[in-house]
């Protein structure tokens, strides 16, 4: 059979995963924590705790703030050392609640057993409050807040429930350990969350790359009713939802719609797991999995780390130093993740993965003339023209920036990285979509 | 660790793809064709080729350092495919001094007065060829005879027609003698392998052949403009074939014979002067394949590969206007 995957654009980047069959290992909780209020896509939450207060693990620390936020609660247990900026991996200084750690005593509510417990008893309402409350958010990097993509527009009803267990990022693997390490609490999930979508079909899309997480979820799925899990051709930007959900329903969202106009919810694999806790164990957003890794460690790993360990803990955890020749370190996947200068920066609800590049993998190359070759063209899945809106942002032409769909730019990087000019493409039209994004909301505003 | 870590945007990875490594990829495609001439026309093969080459990069060069004073690009290899395509454009026994001309004008004119590499509207060798073939028309449409005294140096050019130009002055009874002794057909297989007369790099259309498929393979072009291409040419020449046999040649005859095959998988293809969509490299193939076959047949010149290119790579501006690729999303009707 034909595998399947979306047909229009992609790249196949090495892939990279050298960490894919590490155990996941949890992290030691150091002397102090650093909780950034604004994890999360939205307006940050507002501290909620002051200099001196006592916190357990769990006790709601930051309160959301608007429609598009999320709660944060303590990923430790001790006293709240002062509430100041610290800077994330955007390389901005953000709100962020520190905290002197003093054991680890958890909140009395939460049922911190491994048992497996498969029977739902909250309603779909109850479901999607306490998803709000503990502070879920998509666990594949974006971190958009969860219960929002359950709250549906007045008319408007979901038939399938996607779930993106594509980690078409190279290098990361943390996705691809927590579906061999936890399937059962992902179905669980996944169910938990087709019953708040009022769906009674689930598709888990997988790609070929990961033969053993596409066995294990496929054989654990007969004894969860609706769940398919569908393997997926390895293929770049196959994690982007409006892919996901053309590669697996063969659907395509309009241009400036969101999956819920053609049927769909899509969720992360991460944040399905993250569900089943919050749900079944009452436990809120403290820890996710990180793939600390790049070719010039030798061994790399993936981690448990409660929410505000720094990064550089992560690499003290794998008895390593930073390699010598380090060119770049990258929070996320190499291909949308951003560069950071420290390891300092403390890991957050999307932080997916910590990756160490080279210096020969992350020099940039000489840029020369566009020799109109039309790869960019070619690979872009959005079906845009990467080479004509370079050149019209560049000139500051922003009408004709918008007239040729920039706003629809994923912003994947497929064109930077086919370039053979080794030309920014992508550098412009972040500059280019920006300003017309700027535009439209002043526009709007009239 | 050193002290100095990049902080860029994404994307952080790089695929493997460069400007040399395409335009050496074209090089390596040419060298079955440059086999054959070798072959065919010997010690002069070389010459030509090696000269032209020499001319291409030198003016190249000496145009960057001198009148531009910026930085040298002669080593990303797109001079040395001008140039080897300019010297496939020209017979053999071209006198050196009409190639240095012609790469002064393909070269210097061209390319450069436009800025450069992926600046040119015009395909540069093309420009050349054309330029030569006005100004020269005695030595660009005297060719010699194949596997004569091929080895030794030039001596008084002996004629010998293309089968193109054998099919416009004597119409196609005169085809059949194109080979020694004159038969009464064609023989597909000699115009196929290439041992008849023409230019250096025209003449075999399996040399082309395999050096395209090679360009396929390293995935430097893609199908759309050499198949159009060629089977607009074939289906034009082929509707009035049907028409009239007696007057009009067969399409496979067209699609062996001369610059067609050179001119549709490495001219015609040409990154920098062909349309940037599929459905524009569709467009542009077929109009281009329609005005070889109209000028072949009812223009005054024998062939009219290069002429037909060189017109489509004017409309390239417009196609890309027009055509522009099916954007995700676009076509789905919503509220």
């Amino acid at each position: 059979m034909k595998l399947k995957t979306f047909k229009l654009g992609g790249v196949h980047p090495p892939e990279n995963k050298k960490t894919a069959d590490i155990p996941v290992v949890p992290v030691d909780i150091p002397k102090r924590v650093s909780v950034i209020m604004s994890q999360h896509l939205g307006v940050p939450a507002v501290p909620v705790v002051e200099k001196g207060d006592k916190v357990k693990v769990g006790t709601l620390i930051g309160e959301a703030k608007g429609f598009i936020s999320a709660n944060i609660h303590s990923p430790v247990s001790g006293t709240v050392f002062k509430v100041d900026g610290v800077t994330d991996a955007t390389g901005y200084r953000k709100d962020a609640v520190i905290i002197n750690v003093e054991g680890d005593d958890w909140e009395e509510k939460i049922d911190k057993s491994e048992t497996l417990l498969k029977e739902i008893k909250l309603s779909p309402e109850e479901i999607i409050q306490r998803i709000k409350d503990s502070g879920i958010v998509g666990m594949g990097g974006a971190a958009f807040p969860t219960h929002v993509k359950y709250m549906f527009p007045e008319g408007k009803t979901a038939d399938t429930l996607v779930i993106n267990g594509v980690e078409c990022e190279p290098y990361l693997t943390s996705d691809h350990r927590v579906m061999l390490e936890k399937p059962d609490e992902i179905l669980v999930g996944v169910s938990i969350m087709m019953k708040a979508g009022k769906v009674d079909r689930a598709k888990i899309g997988i790609e070929t790359n990961k033969p053993d997480a596409i066995n294990v979820l496929s054989e654990k799925a007969k004894d969860y009713p609706g769940i398919e899990v569908v393997p997926l051709k390895v293929q770049y930007p196959q994690g982007a939802e409006k892919q996901l959900i053309k590669a697996l329903l063969n659907r395509e969202i309009p241009s400036g719609k969101l999956p819920l106009d053609v049927g769909c919810i899509v969720n992360n694999i991460g944040t399905a797991f993250a569900i089943y806790e919050a749900v079944q164990k009452n436990k809120p957003l403290i820890e996710r999995v990180v793939t600390l890794t790049g070719k010039g460690l030798k061994k790399g790993g993936n981690f448990l780390v409660r929410i505000g360990i720094p990064a550089k803990n992560l690499l003290e955890k794998l008895g390593e130093e930073i390699p010598e020749n380090t060119g770049k370190m990258i929070s996320g996947g190499p291909m949308m993740g951003k560069a950071i200068n420290h390891l300092d920066i403390p890991v957050t609800k999307g932080t997916s993965g910590i990756v160490l590049m080279s210096e020969e993998e992350s020099k940039r190359n000489i840029i020369q003339n566009c020799i109109r070759c039309s790869k960019c063209v070619s690979v872009c899945p959005m079906g845009l023209e990467p080479y004509l809106l370079e050149k019209l942002a560049e000139k500051d032409m922003f009408e004709e920036c918008e007239k040729e769909a920039i706003v629809d730019c994923i912003e994947c990087g497929s064109c930077s990285y086919t370039c053979p000019s080794s030309r920014q493409l992508l550098d412009h039209i972040r500059y280019g979509k920006q300003n017309v994004m700027r535009i439209m909301r002043e526009r709007r505003q009239q | 660790m050193s002290n100095k870590l990049i902080v860029s945007l994404s994307p952080h990875e790089k695929g493997e793809l460069s400007v040399e490594k395409v335009m050496w990829g074209v090089v390596i495609a040419l060298m079955p064709s440059f086999a054959i001439s070798v072959y065919t026309f010997g010690f002069d093969a070389i010459k030509v080729v090696l000269l032209s080459v020499v001319f291409c990069v030198g003016i190249e060069f000496l145009i960057q350092k001198f009148m531009l004073k910026s930085e040298t690009t002669i080593l990303d290899g797109s001079a040395a495919i001008t140039g080897i395509l300019l010297a496939f454009n020209v017979p053999s026994n071209i006198p050196w001094w009409q190639l240095l001309a012609g790469s002064v004008v393909a070269i210097g004119i061209s390319k450069m007065a436009f800025g450069g590499l992926g600046k040119n509207p015009f395909n540069p060798a093309l420009v050349g060829r054309a330029f030569m073939l006005a100004s020269f028309p005695v030595e660009m449409t005297t060719w010699p005879v194949p596997f004569s005294n091929i080895w030794s140096p030039a001596t008084d050019a002996i004629t010998a027609a293309t089968p193109l130009g054998r099919l416009a002055e004597g119409g196609v009874k005169a085809l059949g003698a194109l080979t020694d002794p004159p038969v009464e057909a064609v023989d597909y297989i000699d115009i196929f392998i290439g041992k008849v007369g023409g230019s250096l790099g025209e003449i075999s259309a399996a040399a082309i052949l395999i050096g395209g498929l090679y360009m396929l393979y390293k995935k430097i072009i893609t199908w759309h403009i050499p198949v159009f291409y060629l089977l607009s040419l074939a289906g034009f020449s082929g509707l009035l074939w049907i028409i009239d046999p007696s007057k009009y040649a067969d399409p496979l005859f067209h699609l062996l014979a001369g610059g067609a095959m050179l001119g549709a998988w490495f001219m015609a293809t040409d990154l920098v002067t062909s349309p940037m969509s599929v459905k524009g490299q569709i467009i542009f193939a077929v109009l281009g394949g329609l005005l070889c076959g109209a000028i072949r047949i009812y223009g005054s010149y024998p062939e009219g590969c290069s002429y037909s290119i060189l017109i489509m790579n004017a409309f390239v501006p417009l196609i890309d206007k027009y055509s522009k690729p099916k954007r995700f999303g676009k076509e789905v009707n919503y509220g």
